[in-house]
């Protein structure tokens, strides 16, 4: 920028957070050293090391599930639920005062954006906290009975480490059942200092174990025989293995999947704030997002008028130090990660479609990738089928409503969409169409506890957040 | 800006010969518009107001601010004294700090125009007079062409009209459209060159963003030099979000017509910090080329002196007391 009028380097201090050298899992209330090998976690940003975590074994993780069944049987399950309700409004509360220290380490090991995590991420989890403490002891109003369902084994991914986290545990110990949770390898440390919190509030031991590891230490989880609910987030590839893994078992089973959600424009559409919502759909968390809204469906009259507002918006973004509070996308999470996207981008150029990148400098240290655009996007092409899980928009166009939604639901996937319009019946009439578990009006990537998210087809099954959220952890009315 | 430019106008005019020939469709483009979403919007003005700027960018900022203030007393209570007052604080805002830049102009009802320009001289400080029956507007064409003459006569540079907004509101867009173009010719001066004509919407009055972006047109097509929120007189007045819209619109009109059109919210900013969140809102959504006073400016009566503050802050490292600085 050549104005005078810069932006200041604003960081966030990192002081606030006590990284130590290395971590153990937790289990039954204390952190113990694991039976495995370790491994290392790194900042994104500067592929500096931050710590030594522990693998979880298969003994590691038998010893937690055995502390969840312990916690589950003496004491969890026989709790009333005002009691249990007392100790989610203890941990919602721990959150909120934390918050700076949780928002900090999240995007040091993440490499999300820090106005994400202070103003995003973190607020939403300690309101899922609160949202299902008020749940928990108004259980019989819900429709699905007030029979928990047991041990909880949950598999989180790397794109809101804390905030799924949350979506898992909430839910689970406000319906009385005991969790292990395993978040992703790549980003470990939030949920460690959640344990940390646990403990901060006194939380009777093994109620939440956390066990850190990789695939290796997830399929010890899924298959354990005394879990009994397992709920995943992660790819779809990965969702399909623990389907086939649980198959023929009685283990109740939750999984929120891949996306490649359409974000549709009509040409009637708030343009303005409709390129915010584009930016926000796709560049929002550096489009680490499963719903995110990958595939943009424009109305062709409108197309030209729509691209050339996004590529000036997309100009303004600010990609760099994610501590940075005027940092607006921040670092891809790994370097597998960082490939996987260069890969598919340099597919979307062979096959022929027309690639925009905002035009900002990126730093030499770190995994990044500038802000994406591809145009002349086709169905027929794999940016426009696949998911890129990074900044990258495939742009295709439609002519009318009916073209929009056969397109949008034409892909193995359905966990979101978006509708730009000025019209509400044609809100409306959309909504019912379009196949996908959340659609947003006039707005995209919007959370709220009170809101169930889930999907359909390759998207997964079950439903997360809200009333319905309850389901999953519950035996249901009439068992 | 120089106070005698002309050719703006007339070409913009020709773009939208088609537009404006009836009501029926001036109203269809009018309504053919991009709609605003008003959560949307509220929502990036809020976004926009949370950048943080380097300290050497900030006392650069702070110093074009004050370069964009129309110092303004549009007050029945005011005398010969009190405008007089308020042009020497235009030209020497802080008198113990020569570097301190000059206000952009001061702005007052026409019959002070003459005693502000005697005192201003050969400052360079503009003199901006709020003419056509403010702050209402409610007077007859005639009357309101009179109050404009009699100020460009008096020797303003600068004339703020009130656009009718009975009319706007009942959808008589074509009237108000010839309103502002009869105005803008009433600003011309017998030497051939004219009085800068700054629009104001009252935004407050006018309610919904989509009648803000629609005005926000009907005046650029018009000929205006400089869309403005308010008169001041009816809350609420400026807020990011109005100027949002103001500034997309004249981003928008430039893509189009090539011409640029100026922005000045008026009214209840009063802070630093807000002013600089609206210059960060220029520079993100129109650009640099608005971050000058020819395209850019404050309507207000208190933000300068916590400009001022702010500036000695930046110099001293101390806060002073408001007693250090001049009331007017």
């Amino acid at each position: 920028m050549t104005s005078p009028f810069e932006y200041a380097p604003a960081p966030e201090s990192r002081a606030v957070v006590d990284i130590k050298p290395s971590y153990g899992l937790f289990v039954n209330g204390e952190f113990v050293d694991g039976s495995g090998t370790s491994f290392k976690t790194v900042n994104p940003a500067t592929e500096e090391v931050l710590a030594e975590v522990a693998e979880a074994s298969d003994a590691d993780v038998d010893e937690a599930v055995k502390a969840a069944r312990r916690a589950y049987t003496r004491v969890w399950s026989r709790m009333s639920g005002a009691e249990r309700a007392k100790y989610l409004y203890r941990i919602a509360r721990i959150i909120q005062e934390r918050g700076r220290e949780l928002a900090v380490l999240e995007s040091i090991d993440n490499g999300k954006p820090i106005k994400e995590s202070r103003d995003v991420d973190v607020p939403i989890v300690a309101a899922h906290f609160f949202y299902y403490a008020g749940w928990a002891d108004k259980l019989k109003y819900a429709g699905y009975g007030d029979t928990p369902l047991g041990v909880a084994g949950q598999v989180i991914p790397w794109n809101f480490p804390l905030l799924m986290l949350a979506w898992k545990i909430a839910p689970a110990l406000a319906c009385g059942n005991t969790v292990v949770l395993k978040p992703a390898e790549t980003t470990p440390l939030t949920a460690l200092l959640f344990a940390e919190i646990c403990q901060q509030a006194d939380l009777p031991p093994g109620v939440v174990n956390i066990v850190t590891g990789a695939g290796a230490t997830g399929r010890a989880i899924v298959s354990h025989p005394d879990v009994d609910k397992v709920a995943f987030t992660g790819s779809t590839e990965v969702g399909k293995a623990i389907a086939r893994a649980v198959a023929g078992t009685d283990k109740k089973v939750t999984l929120e999947l891949g996306g490649k959600a359409a974000n549709i424009v009509f040409d009637d559409a708030p343009l303005d704030q409709a390129v915010e919502g584009i930016v926000n759909g796709i560049f929002f968390n550096q489009g680490h997002v499963c719903c995110a809204g990958s595939r943009l469906l424009v109305q062709e009259s409108v197309a030209d008028e729509v691209m050339s507002r996004l590529k000036r918006r997309m100009a303004t973004l600010r990609v760099g130090d994610p501590l940075d509070k005027n940092t607006d996308v921040g670092a891809i999470n790994s370097a597998e990660q960082l490939a996987k996207i260069r890969e598919l981008s340099e597919i979307g150029e062979a096959e022929g479609a027309e690639r925009w990148s905002a035009p900002c400098e990126l730093p030499s240290n770190g995994y990044w990738f500038a802000p994406t655009v591809f145009t002349g996007v086709t169905q027929a092409h794999r940016i426009a089928r696949e998911e890129i899980f990074g900044p990258v928009l495939s742009v295709l166009t439609f002519r009318t409503p009916s073209e929009a939604v056969e397109k949008a639901n034409n892909t193995p996937f359905g966990l979101s969409a978006g509708v730009w319009t000025d019209k509400g019946s044609r809100i409306l009439s959309m909504a019912n169409r379009l196949r996908a578990g959340v659609i947003w009006a006039n707005t995209f990537n919007k959370f709220d506890p009170t809101s169930p998210f889930g999907g359909y087809k390759e998207s997964g099954y079950g439903r997360e957040g809200g009333r319905h959220g309850l389901e999953a952890y519950l035996k249901g009315a009439d068992n | 800006m120089t106070a005698s430019s002309t050719e703006s106008s007339a070409s913009a005019h020709g773009v939208f010969d088609d537009v404006v020939r009836s009501d029926s469709s001036l109203r269809r483009f009018l309504h053919g518009l991009p709609g605003v979403d008003q959560v949307g919007c509220e929502a990036r003005a809020a976004g926009l107001g949370t950048r943080s700027i380097k300290t050497t960018s900030k006392a650069w900022a702070i110093d074009l601010a004050i370069r964009m203030v129309d110092l303004t007393t549009l007050e029945g209570q005011d005398t010969h004294g009190k405008v007089r007052a308020l042009a020497s604080k235009a030209m020497r805002p802080d008198p113990a700090d020569p570097t301190c830049p000059a206000t952009a102009a001061v702005c007052v009802y026409p019959d002070m125009v003459s005693v502000a320009k005697q005192q201003l001289g050969h400052s360079g400080v503009h003199v901006a007079a709020v003419a056509t029956a403010f702050p209402s507007g409610r007077a007859a064409m005639d009357i309101k062409l009179a109050d404009t003459r009699d100020a460009v006569e008096a020797g303003a540079d600068e004339i703020d009209m009130v656009i009718d907004r009975g009319a706007f509101l009942s959808g008589r867009y074509l009237d108000v459209f010839e309103e502002i173009a009869q105005v803008k010719e009433a600003c011309a001066r017998p030497d051939g060159t004219s009085a800068h004509l700054k629009v104001i919407f009252e935004t407050g009055e006018l309610q919904t963003y989509d009648n803000v972006r629609r005005a926000s047109w009907l005046a650029m097509m018009a000929g205006g030099h400089f869309i403005k929120t308010s008169t001041g007189k009816v809350q609420p007045a400026a807020t990011l979000p109005v100027t949002l819209i103001m500034l997309e619109a004249v981003r928008d009109f430039r893509e189009q017509t090539g011409q640029m059109v100026g922005v000045k919210p008026a009214g209840g900013i009063k802070t630093t910090k807000d002013a600089i969140k609206y210059l960060v809102m220029v520079n993100e959504t129109c650009g640099e080329d608005w971050l000058d006073p020819d395209w850019f400016r404050f309507g207000a009566s208190t933000l300068l002196n916590d400009l001022l503050m702010q500036r000695t802050k930046m110099t001293t490292g101390r806060y002073s007391g408001p007693d250090y600085f001049t009331l007017d």
